[in-house]
């Protein structure tokens, strides 16, 4: 097996003595040369680890109850049959559930794109009164945990009707302090001779950041779309506490109380997990460097 | 620059002043007052709440001080507590030891490096939901992968998270699965972010891999390990998902953490202002431990904010 050389930042390239390595260590160290890197070592086994329990979830919501209910319990099926599935969607109302999570996202999505992009505009170009100190205490916001939130936020949406409605989900996931400056950040990147050329031209604010500046700013919606994905389908605490009602529960919220009542039904539970999953995890592997993207993103300029 | 002094000066620009803060608010109010009126309002009245008895139906009586006192001597919260510290201890240091030895490996054109990212970072996309269920199964002592593998090793097989020994661990290596993508992601990041020509000089100079790790790339590391303790802490402190869809805080209380013990206070004794009390508690010491790290962090300059 032909390693490649251009390894920059390793010192263990295979170092063959015949021009092939640029760093030549020691003859001990080369007998010990494995015909592979010996990352794999490490990697080879860890990839499988991370897989194998997803690869048992998908293979358990096919089996049928034999192979199933067996001790030891088989790992590849015998047999292969959609019973989990079909059971799954009769005997709840995962398809209700599947649409209103759709909504949920969708709704979340294309409102976080639309106000978080217009105030981090507003915050890196314009300039008004209160700027700074709104930003900063809309940034500050981030610090404040969820669970000091879910109680008043409980009973301020009780006051208005919100609570056991789809709404109540919703809401939450208009806009966030996170996708403001997720914005702000990318716009401050940007150049602005193009928007001052624009603005000469006679084009109002809301038309230079309309037409001139959001068509620039994919990579960064594409960003705070995967935040918005993640987060708003994911979600499960909230719509815990906020919806009762079985038909307005999300996904997540169906799936939790519906193993509660069937704890061992493992073909129908892992059924169920596949299809709550599926759609990110289709997302993902369709746009993983977005995903990417938005983890480092929080995790290096946060 | 020039608007500065618009707003200052007296001149017949103000008008024009006016309109360009009318504009400014007219694009970064919505957002802003959807943000602030779910955070900072229900925050201050979380306060207020937790200075009050309530039971969600009846009036609210005033409580003053009574609800923060009452926590100092509560055994629940107390094992609560330590619980939540225990997770936290295992699950940060393993989480950043094992995201930047899994970052220093997958920062490599070696083959297959792209299927290794992708099986690593796969968990994190899988909701807390579906993670719990399927540990459940994995778990499981009569039907989980988990003793079938121990039976394979000739192993004796073990009850998991029926085990009110071995659940928080099990939780902890749950989360580490579900989340370690997070840290991965964050330190390749950063490896990526070292210049190439620093690291070829060192080996020219004929550093040892070791060398090279502990004197160039570590110190470049800082400031995210700072970040990623921050995070991950804060993240520990409040585990709430899982343990509601694998333990629910069994067996016999062993997996009860501070934040389960919040929603169970308050949605299911609806005692909101005691709720509300110790919810403040948590926020006032993840604060503490964030500001804390960040001083220690300017201190040895790493920044990391």
């Amino acid at each position: 097996m032909a390693l490649p050389t251009i390894d920059a930042d390793v010192a263990d390239v295979p170092a063959d003595g015949a021009g092939g390595g640029r760093v030549v260590t020691s003859p001990v160290r080369r007998k010990l040369r494995l015909p592979f890197s010996p990352w794999h070592l490490l990697l080879m086994p860890t990839a499988l680890l991370f897989l194998l329990p997803l690869a048992q979830m998908i293979l358990a919501s096919f089996m049928v109850d034999a192979d199933l209910n067996r001790y030891p319990p088989r790992f590849i099926p015998t047999d292969l049959t959609l019973n989990g599935y079909r059971q799954l969607f009769q005997q709840s109302s995962m398809g209700q559930w599947l649409l209103n999570s759709t909504i949920v996202s969708m709704v979340a999505v294309v409102s976080h794109l639309f106000l978080c992009s217009l105030a981090g505009y507003g915050f890196a170009r314009l300039k008004f009164l209160g700027r700074t100190t709104g930003f900063f205490l809309l940034v500050s916001t981030i610090m404040i945990p969820i669970q000091l939130l879910m109680i008043p936020t409980f009973v301020m949406f009780a006051k208005v009707g919100l609570i056991d409605t789809l709404g109540a989900a919703i809401v939450p996931w208009l806009a966030s302090a996170f996708g403001v400056f997720l914005m702000r950040q990318f716009f401050l990147s940007l150049p602005v001779e193009l928007e001052d050329a624009a603005r000469i031209d006679g084009c109002s604010t809301f038309g230079v950041f309309w037409r001139i500046v959001l068509p620039l700013a994919r990579p960064a919606l594409a960003t705070l779309t995967v935040f918005t994905l993640l987060g708003s389908w994911n979600d499960l605490v909230w719509p815990l506490i906020a919806i009762s009602n079985e038909n307005n529960y999300t996904v997540q919220l169906g799936l939790a109380n519906f193993q509660g009542a069937r704890r061992t039904d493992w073909s129908l539970l892992m059924a169920g997990n596949v299809v709550a999953t599926l759609p990110l995890l289709v997302a993902f592997l369709l746009a993983q460097r977005h995903f990417v993207a938005t983890m480092s993103f929080s995790g290096l300029k946060s | 620059m020039t608007t500065i002094s618009v707003w200052t000066g007296r001149t017949g620009a103000s008008k024009r002043s006016l309109r360009q803060s009318l504009t400014g608010w007219g694009f970064v109010a919505p957002a802003t007052l959807i943000v602030l009126g779910l955070t900072v309002f229900p925050a201050l009245w979380a306060f207020y709440l937790s200075r009050r008895n309530w039971d969600g139906i009846s009036p609210s009586t005033p409580a003053a001080w009574s609800n923060y006192e009452r926590l100092l001597d509560d055994p629940q919260l107390r094992s609560a507590v330590s619980h939540t510290l225990v997770f936290t201890a295992i699950f940060v240091p393993a989480s950043i030891i094992i995201g930047m030895l899994l970052a220093t490996a997958l920062n490599r054109q070696i083959r297959l490096v792209a299927f290794y990212r992708t099986a690593i970072f796969v968990p994190f996309v899988a909701s807390a939901a579906a993670t719990g269920i399927l540990a459940n199964y994995v778990f499981s002592p009569q039907f989980g992968i988990a003793n079938a593998a121990l039976r394979v090793l000739n192993l004796p097989e073990q009850q998991f998270l029926e085990s009110d020994s071995q659940a928080l661990l099990t939780l902890c290596v749950i989360s580490l699965w579900g989340e370690i993508g997070f840290t991965v992601v964050i330190y390749l990041a950063a490896l990526q972010d070292i210049p190439e020509s620093l690291v070829e000089a060192a080996i020219v100079d004929g550093a040892s891999t070791w060398r090279v790790f502990w004197h160039i790339k570590l110190p470049h590391l800082a400031p995210v390990t700072v970040f990623a303790t921050v995070w991950q802490t804060i993240t520990a402190l409040q585990l709430f998902d899982l343990v509601f869809t694998t333990t629910k805080g069994g067996p016999l209380g062993a997996t009860q953490t501070v934040v389960y013990y919040v929603y169970y206070q308050a949605f299911q004794l609806t005692h909101y202002g005691y709720a509300s009390a110790v919810a403040y508690i948590l926020f006032g010491f993840t604060l503490l431990i964030t500001v804390g790290v960040i001083a220690y962090s300017r201190r040895v300059k790493m920044e990391a904010f």
